[in-house]
């Protein structure tokens, strides 16, 4: 346990029979968990290693309970920590013991769709795959795919900019995100955007997507739905070396074809994954591509052929292309799974930094020799296309100091990231995991602008606060 | 009058911290071909980027190229284009529109989110914009995004300074993500078709899988029924495949041609650069964003007051309607139409006593008005960098 938390703050935890009773003045008695025994389902998200119990939970079911529930924490001191689905890796939705968590879980319908607009409004409750899923009966579907897409919310895709294996071609939330309704600390409702593009004035859409909670709470979102491609299929290249990879990586995007997915997993990735999906990937090879266009039987042939003819003088030892659907699921599943996978053989921390893709081979060589530094073991599976990495840094929790490497270890190759021209976090967000990483990525003046802008919404640091921004140099705008 | 033009961003820092301290206040821009948008401000200098030019960092293969902001746009898709590469969001040209001359600059697509008929695929210029370096009204050097696509460390402040017309910082460098130009294109022409209709057509298309990229109807001026375009970009083999599906799919509608080359370039461009509207001489010229398959309402309504004439761009969301400059050029006509439509307009082209009396952009309401306030101080506390552009007192 590396990372610190704020000292909790005494007066409000003193406070906290009085905090509790004044809630449950605000919503129905089963929206509001009390219980320690309750309370402890939420005290941690996807960043096991660290947890808090919070001081309450309230789950409201309206944009009303949130604006009451907020203006209530605001007149009273009492900081919030907004929370979807508690699936962010990167502790976006850890509470803190003299916060509550304010959980949208309960508003997950959808409020309004128009295929020929090509909106859904939703409530921001509802998981990113229950979006799809309401609008796929006429073939449409919400473009970015967390691996988390079963569980995680659209809310908490807005608090992080999330993005997923297909935004190569599609973007991420923020770019996939016409309008949202959202809950200032003061409890003051506002709209911005909505159902058609570029809202007017500052681009508050582009601020708040990605803001981690720390600038209101949003409670309905306007997303822009697409229509499938007519299929999609996907192939698969082992290769010799890492650098192969990354130069037919290269060479496919130089060639003018922007697949829809370009994934990469080294060898002990695609061990696990195949291990625990069967889904036919190369055992073999030290690095592994698996490139997926969409369009036509006929276009999806023809684009393969090209790729195919692209990669070939890097020397794949295996290449194939998906036969069938099964197929092409299993392959998906492989990837997808490969966090649980991983964490089925060991414990291990996933890392989000983004690197250029020309500095592939290096940092991938780096990544090896600083994870073997600490004696520990990495398993490294990424966006190609974009260069977001997640090497999975494998520990035993039961061996004393490990995960405290693990951790090092982490930070050294975010480091490393930043170093070449990349950033620590390409898609988890910052969260308190890489809280005090973000002066190696910014300097003063970049830290406190933000915080300047962050203040506008909440000087006091009540909405998320033990997050995103370094605890030292803090201050109130 | 002064007129600034810092080589570099420390120059652009001492300026902009002197200003602060003595409260000049200073016209943001570039090389000034958007000059007459906005609203009229005045200013007691200027700071200009057009000393600041050339193309930073460039990786073909990485898909992303950075600029000094001062940099003409047409030298950023001169060198893109040697590549085979382009700018996804297809930025406007405005200088037909408003009869300006000089080169546009890289940095003023950042700062007013300068997008074309692609939007509608490709998103808007702040889509692609992945990072900015600029001077903050204390005349600090501030950077935020960077150069890979994939970011989403700290607050974005690239999407809060993409669009604020210069109020929030002087944009020194900025970095977009590109794509590769298209091996081919081709535009489905419908002839014959009512606004409804049109926008019909463009909703079915754009409701189709096959990736269109533009999407524009162009009413007859007789009201006898207009042109809707339909353009798909791509692979020869794949815009062959889709042009044959989407007539397929759009074979109710009768009347269609099949539009390449030189001439389709010429008809987007058009399209993009708003100038189907600039040969009715001394007009006003609005530019409304609504969701698509409300624009045939919204500018009827406006129609039924106003001598107004318009075509639409992604896929009917995009207005752009010319009136009278008579009064208040259309504008409580205007805002009355996207308050029961919703969306927002902006008066693009007025003569400058005219916007300097009205709200050229769509007016918020107060909470998000408190909002844009507090940002505003929050980067430039002294309110001196193109004070009032967008709004009085921002």
């Amino acid at each position: 346990m590396t990372i610190a938390f704020p000292r909790p703050d005494e007066r409000v935890l003193a406070r906290r029979k009085e905090i509790v009773e004044g809630l449950g003045r605000l919503v129905a008695s089963e929206a509001l968990i009390v219980s320690e025994d309750e309370r402890r389902a939420f005290e941690t998200d996807g960043l096991t290693s660290y947890r808090q119990i919070p001081l309450a939970v309230v789950l409201p079911s309206t944009t009303e309970e949130v604006s009451a529930i907020l203006r209530f924490c605001h007149a009273n001191g009492v900081k919030v920590v907004p929370r979807g689905a508690g699936t962010s890796l990167c502790g976006g939705a850890i509470p803190q013991a003299d916060a509550i968590v304010l959980g949208v879980a309960k508003m997950n319908r959808v409020l309004d769709v128009s295929f020929e607009g090509r909106t859904a409004r939703v409530q921001s409750g509802i998981t990113n795959l229950g979006i799809s899923q309401a609008v796929a009966h006429e073939g449409f579907f919400y473009a970015p795919d967390p691996s988390s897409q079963l569980a995680c919310t659209i809310a908490g895709n807005i608090a992080m900019n999330s993005g997923g294996a297909h935004c190569l071609k599609y973007g991420v939330t923020t770019n996939n995100l016409l309008g949202v309704t959202m809950v200032l600390l003061d409890g003051t409702v506002v709209e911005i955007g909505g159902e058609h593009l570029d809202a007017p004035g500052y681009d508050l859409l582009g601020l708040v997507c990605g803001s981690e909670g720390q600038l209101g709470v949003v409670t309905e979102a306007v997303v822009r739905i697409l229509r499938a491609a007519e299929g999609a299929r996907p192939a698969l290249f082992g290769f010799e070396r890492a650098e192969d990879a990354g130069a037919c990586v290269a060479a496919i995007i130089g060639a003018g074809i922007i697949p829809v997915a370009l994934e990469y997993m080294d060898k002990p990735a695609i061990q696990i994954c195949e291990a625990f999906a069967h889904a036919g990937y190369p055992l073999d090879v030290e690095a592994m591509l698996i490139v997926e266009v969409e369009g036509s039987d006929a276009e999806i042939d023809d684009m393969l052929r090209r790729i195919v003819a692209i990669a070939e003088p890097f020397k794949p030892k295996t290449m194939k292309v998906s036969q069938s659907e099964a197929e092409s699921a299993a392959i998906w599943k492989g990837r997808k799974s490969a966090f649980g996978a991983t964490g089925r053989v060991a414990d291990y921390i996933c890392m989000d930094g983004t690197i250029p893709t020309g500095q592939l081979p290096y940092v991938l060589n780096r990544i090896d020799e600083i994870v073997k530094s600490y004696g520990l073991g990495v398993a490294n599976v990424f966006h190609a296309g974009d260069g977001n990495l997640h090497p999975l840094v494998m520990f035993n929790t039961n061996v004393p100091g490990e995960m405290e490497k693990a951790e090092k270890a982490g930070e050294d190759i975010l480091k490393l990231c930043v170093e070449v021209g990349g950033c620590l976090t390409g898609e988890h967000g910052v969260g308190i995991e890489k809280r005090d990483l973000m002066t190696h990525q910014f300097n003063a003046a970049d830290l406190e602008q933000q915080m300047r802008v962050r203040g506008v919404f909440d000087p006091q640091w009540l909405l998320n606060p033990a997050k995103v921004f370094p605890l030292e140099g803090r201050f109130a705008a | 009058m002064t007129t600034h033009t810092p080589r570099d961003e420390q120059d652009a820092s001492i300026i902009i911290r002197e200003a602060a301290a003595t409260g000049t206040l200073l016209n943001v821009s570039g090389n000034g071909t958007k000059a007459p948008m906005g609203r009229p401000n005045q200013t007691d200098a200027s700071i200009s980027s057009s000393a600041m030019a050339g193309i930073t960092l460039y990786e073909p293969a990485e898909l992303v190229i950075s600029a000094r902001s001062g940099t003409p746009v047409l030298e950023v898709m001169r060198v893109l284009a040697a590549k085979g590469q382009e700018l996804p969001f297809e930025p406007m040209d405005y200088r037909s529109l408003l009869g300006t001359r000089g080169d546009p600059t890289i940095g003023a697509i950042a700062a007013m989110n300068i997008s074309g008929p692609r939007r509608i695929m490709a998103g808007a210029a702040r889509d692609s914009l992945i990072g900015v370096r600029f001077v903050n009204g204390r005349g600090e050097v501030v950077k935020s995004g960077g150069r890979v696509m994939k970011n989403v460390t700290g607050l974005d402040l690239v999407k809060l300074l993409a669009g604020s017309w210069g109020t929030l910082g002087f944009l020194t460098e900025v970095t977009f993500k590109v794509l590769p130009k298209q091996e081919r294109m081709a535009t489905l022409v419908i002839r014959g078709l009512d606004d409804r209709q049109g926008i019909e057509a463009l909703s079915m298309a754009l409701g189709s899988p096959f990736d269109v990229t533009g999407a524009a109807h162009v009413p007859d001026r007789d009201r006898r029924g207009g042109s809707t375009l339909i353009r798909l970009e791509g692979f020869r083999v794949s815009v062959d495949y889709r042009m044959n599906e989407l007539k397929r799919l759009l074979k109710r509608f009768r009347f269609m041609d099949l539009l390449e080359g030189v001439g389709a370039e010429a008809l987007w461009q058009s399209v993009r650069d708003a100038t189907l509207l600039t040969d009715q001489g001394n007009r006003a010229v609005w530019r409304v964003s609504t969701a698509p398959m409300k624009g045939p309402d919204l500018v009827a309504q406006v129609a039924r007051s106003l001598d107004a004439q318009w075509f639409y761009d992604w896929g009917g969301g995009l207005l752009w309607i010319s009136t009278p400059i008579d009064g208040d050029s259309g504008a409580s006509v205007m805002r009355e139409a996207t308050r029961a439509f919703g969306g927002h307009a902006t008066l693009v082209r007025a003569p400058a006593e005219i916007r300097s009396t009205l709200d050229v952009f769509e007016p918020q309401p107060e909470a998000l008005m408190t909002l844009t306030r507090g940002i505003k101080a929050s980067l430039d506390p002294a309110g001196i960098l193109n004070p009032g552009r967008m709004y009085a007192g921002i």
